[in-house]
């Protein structure tokens, strides 16, 4: 499968730097070496979900007992989690990192990932969420740290997209 | 059976939990007995307070946390039913106020008023102990038995459609949120 080992490597060494202990994820593809990581790694909570929504009340439960915490899910997830961001992140000002996958955008194959490739960003400046590409396997360290500061500082949720460049080997 | 005599009947037994409702009357009710730092009120978000219990409990393991969830609220969000089967902590007490409506709307059906039956969705979503309850004495012995107990617990209730007069109280979403967190942290440190 080429989803870059290398790469989820890489943003699961950069999780764990930023002290996140609490995965909360529902698999798609670009995410298995990132669930499997995490999943190995005694140190770490993973949460497998049914709905990406749920993640938004556990990452909450999560903060409240002082546990840092990252949502994986695919864009679409992102989509299903409206809801519990508005009305429960937002307005309790709960400090959310999401690491979306960014399928359906350039170079995607699959017809059915499309549009949620073209509404992803269109929302996330809807919802007025501070977003950032991981894009280069240079600067994943520094993104997931920063996404991380940002969302703790400002108690809000935090998008980083992850993007085809960094997750898929052609 | 009243969700507020429910309530009254446990109210001393929550001092040393983490209680976390779901939005209207539950959260009303249980304010009209008296805050307590211990306690959050999800006001909105349906379906997402049984979550918050998870993720609280996964992180906390060894402090009790109880969940008030509503019909309504679960029916939005069954998926965590599975979820909290496939982690049981084995201190989180789910409990499910059934009064088979959406009373703070205006009290329309759910679909628990035309046979959709929680306890059997729990029962086989994986949820080890679930019980029916429809008194307030039973409703208590019950809470106790699994605050007191080792096994996710998931007790539905079934209680009238009858519910305070007002939903707002004086304490604001973001006031309750920092000061439910503030005590968490105060217990680490005892």
């Amino acid at each position: 499968m080429p989803v870059s080992a290398a790469n989820s490597k890489l943003i699961y060494d950069a999780l764990k730097e930023c002290d996140i202990r609490l995965v909360s994820a529902l698999p798609e593809t670009w995410l298995v070496h990132l669930i499997r990581l995490t999943d190995e790694d005694p140190e770490m909570i993973l949460v497998r979900l049914a709905k990406e929504e749920e993640a938004v009340g556990i990452s909450a439960g999560a903060h409240f007992a002082g546990v840092k915490s990252a949502m994986l899910m695919q864009n679409h997830g992102f989509l299903a989690s409206i809801n519990g961001i508005v009305s429960f992140a937002h307005l309790y000002k709960i400090p959310l990192l999401m690491l979306i996958s960014y399928r359906g955008s350039l170079g995607e194959r699959d017809p059915w990932q499309t549009q949620g490739g073209n509404v992803t960003e269109p929302l996330l400046r809807a919802l007025r969420i501070p977003y950032f590409f991981l894009d280069g396997w240079e600067t994943v360290k520094k993104r997931i740290w920063q996404a991380q500061t940002l969302a703790e500082s400002s108690l809000q949720p935090v998008a980083l997209l992850l993007t085809r460049d960094l997750m898929w080997e052609e | 059976m009243l969700r507020i005599h429910c309530l009254r009947s446990v109210y001393s037994d929550l001092e040393n939990c983490l209680v976390v409702t779901i939005m209207g009357a539950v959260a009303a009710e249980l304010q009209s007995l008296g805050h307590l730092p211990n306690f959050f009120y999800l006001q909105h978000a349906m379906g997402l307070a049984s979550s918050t219990g998870l993720g609280l409990a996964l992180c906390m393991p060894e402090q009790t946390v109880i969940v008030f969830d509503g019909d309504g609220s679960l029916l939005m969000n069954l998926g965590s039913l599975s979820t909290m089967a496939r982690y049981r902590p084995q201190k989180l007490v789910h409990v499910v106020f059934d009064n088979e409506s959406l009373l703070s709307v205006g009290g329309f059906p759910t679909a628990t008023s035309t046979g959709t039956d929680l306890e059997g969705i729990a029962r086989a979503a994986g949820i080890p102990r679930v019980t029916t309850i429809r008194s307030v004495e039973s409703f208590k012995a019950a809470v106790n038995e699994a605050m007191q107990g080792s096994e996710l617990t998931t007790i539905i209730a079934k209680v009238e459609a009858k519910g305070p007069a007002a939903y707002v109280t004086d304490l604001s979403l973001l006031e309750n949120r920092f000061q439910f967190r503030r005590h968490i942290q105060s217990l680490k440190t005892r």
